[in-house]
């Protein structure tokens, strides 16, 4: 179990960082899209590059950039460990 | 590679979903996959047409259809909107999955980015548990190679269940083994690949209940197990397509609602989620292997230098002044030729005419009208088109307009609008129409409505000539040389910010008034930078639009150029109807810094932008004394003999950049919004702010005296 000071928002992260996703706090079309491109518990996302200013933020997630906006990437929150791989939990 | 011929003006409205097999023997192969990946591309090079491509997520909004023969039979291929799943959120998700499970497709063919394989496989589990007849093409091989990503095409076929073929359809590798793997899955008698995905238990005994209830009813048309899925997951769209398509209504049969009801509490759709995106990692785990972590270090690199907090912007302004430059400098020598070589035509007219004792009258319509129009048109506005449009296509190719939107994205969120109308005004700069065409890519249609009434503030292909003759001849000077077209290039550069932050001043207005409410969520994908294929680009487009702009020219100023002739000829009391036109608009022109000429040549610009310098030229050489003019140099003089003023060159380009869309923008409009009320306001909101800027300025430089 982590401690929560590992818990963090998404937006929170520093260019370069590796963050897991915990949970996605976001509801509704957004949740979706967000698992769309592959955003669910476990996924690994870097915070590669911030804009002019400051939002929005390009992240690496499953290969591919994806730039989000402050208030989505608030919504999503991770733990700031970025060494582990993998998934747990859902698969049956 | 850009816009087309097809996929501009008229060409730029929806095919809709209408197959026509000509033959029983015809296959129907659906062509989906996530967006930018590539399906247009192979759509292309399959069918031989030209729908639009290029480096940006969305671009193919609406659907086409084109045919490819194999093996003797023919292919109906049907390029779908590129989705990320068929799940059904947005427009284009529920185009994509109605015209795979109700489309009449033989199979489906799913075209992947092999850069970022696993994500592109949630699209294709989800489209194998509709349909078994799908193939896996796994496109852009050659960057994965260069990337250092092996894929391991056959493991991945057995993993799927399906088959999967490696493609480079920009340089046409894989596309016959595509097709070959098509022919084999729409043949009869194939064996059903396994069920791709495995959900938990209780979902699991949640389908069993359901599939046999199901399977009568849909009588083989559909997957029983989807359709059950479905359900489970209390998907409405789908149940309100299925009653369209197969008049089925599954929720009113009592034995489905027992069954469902006997399921229990639905699990969280984040379940089905999860089991798609994991069975997605899985099905790579053994397929795919990065040889070197960092393999994506290009991008990074030019991303860091693109898109940097510092650097970003000013490189923005720079490539966009860069590439008028280009087009201003390139565009003044072809001009000449043109022009020279037309009016020396224009001459041969007239001694055929004499020689034929043809009447005075039919020579003026003919020559003096149409002719004559028709040569201004192409010779002033060809060449300008001519390059602008091939240079924009190679930044477009190269990926870059992602990160225009990802870089001016904070200043529509301050708006209150999406990201992607970046990506839409982009597309204005070709052809507003187009453009409008493409805001479906935005969601939110309160934010989807103020990229369309916006649009027009991006003056396209057919106005950015008005403005570059107009900067030459007023603010530069004709001499030419590299310094006086860098400096048109800045002053032009100057007008589209303006354009620019007109469109985030009346988004924000908007936002705050006939249109409120807070800026919805998005994500924004910056594709991998491609080498753009220039040789390509230059032939397609120069071509596509070299055809498109003469045929338009044809269609609309020749009939225009007749119009204008009348008028300098029939005399109406003491005055000919052009001069009673150009009087009666004048006090109103004249408010906005303009004269009568001018407004009606706006006016009866309403067809086609491109026709408004030529109408002014005609104008006001059928009144002045200047009659015999063909030299591009001499314009300045007719011009300033007719009473222009630098004001006045000031207002014509502020109001060329605000005021009504042209007459095909507002039918797509109409179409794209299915409103009158929308039309209209589209229509009204940039006119009134070009009457209201034009008259604050001409107002303001004659108070102070400085015209």
């Amino acid at each position: 179990m982590n401690s929560i000071q590992d818990i963090a928002r998404l937006g929170a992260l520093k260019e370069g960082q590796t963050a897991r996703v915990k949970d996605i706090l976001q509801e509704g079309t957004m949740r979706r899209r967000l698992q769309d491109i592959g955003i669910i518990e476990g996924t690994r996302i870097k915070c590669l590059q911030k804009s002019f200013w400051g939002d929005p933020v390009a992240y690496l997630i499953r290969g591919a950039v994806i730039a989000l906006r402050e208030e989505d990437s608030d919504q999503i929150l991770v733990e700031t460990v970025g060494l582990h791989r993998g998934t747990e939990g859902l698969k049956s | 590679m850009g816009l087309t011929a097809h996929s501009t003006g008229m060409g730029a409205v929806d095919q809709g979903l209408q197959i026509a097999r000509r033959v029983p023997g015809d296959r129907v192969i659906a062509l989906a996959g996530n967006p930018n990946v590539g399906k247009s591309t192979v759509f292309n090079e399959l069918t031989g047409l030209n729908q639009h491509t290029g480096n940006w997520p969305g671009k193919t909004v609406a659907t086409a259809q084109g045919t490819h023969t194999y093996k003797g039979v023919d292919y109906i291929l049907v390029d779908l909107p590129g989705t990320y799943s068929l799940l059904a959120h947005s427009a284009e998700e529920e185009v994509a999955r109605d015209f795979i499970c109700f489309g009449g497709a033989d199979g489906v063919a799913v075209v992947c980015d092999a850069t970022c394989l696993e994500r592109n496989l949630n699209l294709v589990l989800q489209t194998i548990e509709i349909t078994p007849n799908v193939v896996v093409c796994v496109n852009l091989m050659d960057e994965a190679k260069k990337k250092q990503i092996d894929i391991d095409l056959e493991q991945l076929s057995r993993n799927l269940g399906v088959p999967v073929v490696g493609a480079a359809a920009r340089s046409g590798k894989g596309l016959r083994e595509l097709m070959e793997a098509l022919s084999s899955v729409t043949h009869e008698g194939r064996p059903t690949p396994p069920d791709p995905i495995r959900y938990t238990a209780p979902i699991e005994a949640a389908i069993a209940s359901l599939q046999p209830l199901l399977e009568g009813r849909l009588a083989g048309k559909l997957s029983s197990r989807w359709v059950a899925l479905k359900l489970l997951d209390q998907d409405d769209s789908l149940t309100a397509s299925l009653r369209t398509h197969l008049g089925f209504d599954p929720l009113a049969d009592p034995a489905v609602a027992a069954a469902l009801e006997g399921a229990g509490p639905s699990p969280p759709l984040a379940a089905y989620k999860s089991a798609i995106v994991l069975a997605a990692e899985g099905a790579c785990a053994d397929s795919v292997t990065l040889r070197r972590a960092e393999s994506r270090d290009r991008d990074r690199k030019i991303d860091a230098v693109l898109t940097n907090k510092w650097t970003g912007i000013p490189i923005m302004l720079a490539l966009l002044a860069a590439v008028f430059w280009l087009t201003i400098t390139g565009a003044n020598y072809p001009s000449q030729w043109l022009s020279d070589a037309l009016f020396w035509v224009q001459d041969r007219l007239t001694d055929l005419f004499v020689y034929l004792h043809a009447p005075d009258w039919l020579h003026g319509a003919l020559v003096l009208g149409v002719y004559r129009v028709l040569a201004w048109v192409v010779s002033v506005m060809l060449p300008p088109m001519a390059i602008f449009f091939p240079l924009f296509t190679l930044l477009e190719d190269f990926g870059y307009l992602p990160r225009v939107a990802f870089n001016l994205d904070h200043q529509f969120k301050k708006a209150c609008a999406c990201g992607k109308q970046a990506l839409t005004m982009c597309m204005g700069f070709g052809c507003n129409a187009a453009g409008i065409v493409g805001c479906r890519i935005i969601d939110s249609p309160r934010e989807r409505l103020i990229a369309i009434i916006t649009n027009n503030f991006v003056p396209c292909n057919g106005r950015f000539p008005t403005l570059i003759s107009i900067i030459t001849m007023f603010f530069v000077g004709a001499a030419g040389g590299a310094l006086s077209t860098g400096l048109s290039a800045v002053v032009l550069l100057g007008v589209i910010v303006l354009g620019v932050v007109m469109t985030f001043w009346i988004s924000r207005l908007l936002s705050h008034t006939i249109l409120k409410g807070v800026p919805s969520s998005f994500t924004l994908e910056l594709p991998p930078y491609r080498r753009p294929q220039i040789g390509k680009v230059l032939v397609r487009s120069v071509l596509d639009r070299t055809l498109f702009v003469l045929g338009r020219a044809v269609a609309v100023a020749a009939p225009a150029g007749l119009l204008i002739w009348l008028m300098a000829n029939i005399q109406v009391g003491d005055a000919s109807v052009l001069l009673h036109c150009a009087h009666f608009l004048d006090p109103f022109a004249h408010l906005l810094g303009m004269d009568g000429v001018i407004l009606m040549a706006f006016i009866l610009g309403f067809p086609a932008n491109e026709i408004v310098v030529p109408i002014i030229i005609m104008a006001y050489m059928a009144t002045g004394s200047l009659t015999d003019m063909s030299n591009l140099f001499a314009l300045k003089d007719l011009l300033v003999q007719n009473g222009w003023t630098w004001l006045t060159a000031v207002c014509t380009m502020l109001f060329c950049l605000m005021h009504w869309p042209c007459s095909t923008t507002c039918l797509t409009i109409g179409k794209e919004t299915k409103s009158l009320k929308w039309t209209a306001i589209s229509f009204a909101v940039p006119t009134l702010v070009g009457m209201l800027v034009c008259f604050t300025v001409a107002t303001a430089a004659r108070l102070l005296g400085l015209a």
